[in-house]
């Protein structure tokens, strides 16, 4: 049975225990809710808990457990003898697992019965034509050793299968006979309901948490083995970056953590007063209609690709800037530039200041304004003096949104500032960000062995230490000023 | 203390103060709704003047009339005249902006600055420019709290949040804030609404207080403390100035049955 239709079973069973549970309640005070201590949908909550949550748990360990005790005992039936000069132990179970997900379709294809299967004999049938013919394509003929073994795998695959299938739909019939039972007048079925939403919350939590922390290992261990590739210091404190696939390259970050912050610089000049300002506009100056036509079309920058952003910088502003500034002031003539993508950049992040920041200026109570237009303020003054210190924490955090998000930008970097590691004060000159680098040392046919692309993960880190020091920096001011405000 | 005894000898002086405001024909309306209606009332200088009446009488919304915070209000629009000292408020000339740092306002919640207990009795006398040096703007913040009856109790910690004060406390430091701007007339929307009754009692000192400088209007839910405080009483009604008088002659002696009722406790 598929796992799909499994969980359809689970499911049909729980829905009924619900239907069921509630029914039950129901019928045991005659009709009178008040008698009962939850409502009667709590009741069935309670049977629908119990019957799909321990059948559904012992499912997913069991689809997590299986395959590697299944492999661990096929493993065993194949000697060293059955291992190919220059192949591997791996090599050959991942060529055992791919027969036996062909076997199905071969007996298919062939009109084999289940017993003439077992009889067939890898030595004077060829298996690897046949399971050609299915689309498993094998490197090389398969060995009877090989093959016994990938018949025994799909043997044990398909009893764990059965198996799991009988444990779970008896697990929940289980479950669902038990919280029926239970079903009394006093039982505290909202207790039971309201748990297991704390549970569900709780887990749902656990996922963004458990992702994060996956990340970081991943993103360190990689690291730690590009370090012992090549030297730390090296990394940090080299100031040319030159990487080279037959080796001896040059790795140093300073000049893409210089082309890292150069450009986010530039953009965070042009967008954090362009997006402050209009977010005021907009919060304490625009009307009605024009707010509600404004902030849309504002925010619709955010919803624009940044690929897109990237063709507007390589084909409008980066010429632009070239000819109109670049040249004729002597400072280069390149169409990439940290000018060309900061600037681009600082367009695209305009409606992160500006959204996050209007809200919070909406959010200072209407009661302050009135105490200080009641004083003979006039709104500029408001607006300076107690309207901007009041969302100043809020506002701190959407520029250091802002800011996040243009270090980690790639495509705008790679259409507009090119990809030439540089370090150079000239806004006008090409220079290359931690990002691009990362995706460029990433293309292509490359193993993950060398130190030239496992620097991308040293790269990532790095990456990730900065952002990650910005949001500490953006908590610590808005704590202070929340002490100092609030 | 004030006793109700003293509304006698009150009424005495009141002869020789002058009219601060005087209003005439006053229509209020929020966008089709018609608040206020034809509202007469002139208030003198040096006097408390108390406006009670049920909720949703529009009390407030007149008081707002006074220093056109009604402005900040889109849908608000005010007919008729309000002169202040012979002025007419709503003139065009007239910049909202300065008839309010003459026209102080307390408001109903206490609304300190998120800012320091000195930064907020400072902020009127920076942003009009009335203090020449530092040692001059200490000086006024100093009275100002003084007058509010709030020195004592702040003044060893000036720089610290006004938002971290009791409310009592904090509504004291915006009338503290209001008198800092040397305004001639303080409005005040029901200042002790949200406030316990020791710290009512303090505010209602000060109100008595300030009647030697300024002339003060407040609105006001509590009887007792319109009869406390104040002078002259108009009593709201739907919008309508019902009766306006003496406070002693609106209490003890009201002409109109509608008022009658709501101080004996028969509406409202």
């Amino acid at each position: 049975m598929t796992v799909g239709l499994i969980l359809l079973i689970v499911l049909a069973i729980a829905l009924s225990g619900y239907v069921l549970g509630r029914r039950r309640s129901l019928r045991m005070v005659g009709g009178d809710i008040r008698k009962l201590h939850s409502l009667p949908g709590f009741y069935g909550q309670s049977v629908l808990i119990f019957a799909a949550v321990p059948a559904l748990l012992v499912m997913l360990g069991w689809m997590l457990l299986q395959p590697p005790l299944v492999d661990r005992h096929v493993a065993r039936l194949i000697t060293e003898a059955d291992i190919a000069e220059g192949s591997s132990r791996d090599l050959v179970m991942s060529d055992v697992r791919r027969i036996a997900d062909g076997l199905d379709q071969m007996m298919a294809a062939e009109n084999l019965s289940e017993d003439a299967l077992q009889a067939l004999d890898a030595g004077d049938s060829d298996i690897r034509a046949k399971l050609g013919n299915v689309g498993i394509a094998l490197g090389s003929d398969v060995r009877s050793a090989v093959f016994e073994a990938a018949k025994v795998y799909r043997d044990s695959a398909a009893t764990g299968r059965t198996l799991m299938t009988l444990a779970v739909i008896g697990l929940a019939l289980t479950g669902a006979v038990f919280g029926y039972l239970r079903i009394a007048p006093e039982y505290r079925a909202r207790n039971v309901a309201e748990t297991s939403v704390k549970a569900l919350l709780i887990l749902s939590s656990f996922v963004a948490v458990l992702t994060t922390v996956g990340i970081v290992l991943s993103l360190l261990f990689e690291s730690l083995h590009f370090f012992r590739l090549y030297p730390a210091r090296e990394f940090f404190f080299n100031l040319t970056w030159n990487p080279q696939f037959r080796g001896g390259s040059d790795l140093g970050i300073f000049p893409l953590l210089w082309g890292t912050l150069y450009v986010s610089f530039v953009a965070l000049v042009f967008a954090v007063p362009v997006g402050l300002m209009a977010a005021i506009y907009l919060a304490e100056y625009a009307s009605k209609p024009v707010r509600a036509v404004a902030k849309p079309l504002i925010e619709i920058l955010a919803g624009i690709p940044t690929i897109v952003y990237g063709l507007f910088a390589l084909i409008t502003i980066g010429p632009l800037l070239r000819d109109y500034f670049a040249q004729p002031l002597g400072l280069g003539a390149s169409s990439s530039s940290v000018m060309t993508a900061g600037l681009v950049m600082g367009i695209m992040l305009i409606p992160f200041v500006s959204s996050l920041s209007d809200d919070v200026i909406n959010a200072v109570p209407q009661a302050v304004r009135d105490g200080s237009y009641g004083l003979g303020a006039t709104q500029s003054e408001t607006i300076r003096q107690v309207i901007l210190p009041a969302a100043l924490p809020g506002i701190v955090g959407a520029i250091l949104l802002a800011a996040s998000r243009a270090i980690g930008e790639t495509m705008i970097v790679v259409m507009g500032a090119g990809a030439a590691a540089k370090l150079s004060l000239n806004p006008f000159e090409a220079m290359t960000t931690i990002t691009v680098k990362i995706v460029s040392q990433l293309t292509g046919d490359t193993e993950f062995a060398s130190p030239e692309t496992l620097v991308a993960f040293a790269l990532g880190l790095s990456l990730f230490v900065v952002t990650l020091g910005l949001n500490v920096i953006a908590l610590y001011v808005v704590r202070k000023y929340r002490e100092q405000y609030e | 203390m004030m006793k109700d005894n003293r509304i006698e000898e009150r009424t005495v002086d009141m002869d020789m103060t002058e009219t601060k405001i005087s209003a005439r024909n006053v229509q209020v309306y929020y966008g089709e709704t018609h608040a206020i209606r034809d509202v007469d009332v002139d208030i003198l200088d040096k006097t408390v003047t108390a406006f009670i009446g049920p909720s949703g009488c529009g009390k407030s919304t007149f008081l707002r009339c006074l220093n056109r915070m009604n402005d900040t209000i889109p849908i608000c629009r005010v007919e008729g005249t309000i002169l202040l000292d012979g002025e007419d408020i709503y003139d065009k000339r007239v910049d909202p902006v300065q008839l309010r740092a003459r026209v102080g306002m307390v408001f109903q919640k206490p609304n300190p600055f998120p800012k320091s207990i000195y930064d907020n009795v400072a902020y009127g006398p920076r942003i009009h420019g009335l203090a020449r040096s530092k040692a001059e703007l200490d000086d006024i913040v100093e009275k100002s709290l003084r007058r509010a009856a709030l020195w004592s109790e702040a003044k060893d910690r000036l720089d610290q949040p006004g938002t971290g004060l009791s409310g009592g406390q904090q509504q004291r430091l915006c009338i503290a804030r209001a008198v800092a701007t040397e305004p001639e007339v303080l409005l005040m929307d029901e200042p002790c609404s949200a406030l316990d009754p020791i710290a009512t009692a303090q505010v209602e000192e000060l109100i008595d207080e300030l009647r030697r400088d300024y002339s003060v209007v407040i609105v006001t839910h509590s009887m007792q403390q319109a009869a406390r405080v104040s002078q002259k009483t108009a009593f709201f009604h739907l919008g309508s100035l019902v009766e306006f008088g003496e406070t002693g002659e609106i209490f003890t002696n009201p002409q109109d049955p509608r008022t009658e009722s709501y101080i004996t406790g028969r509406i409202g």
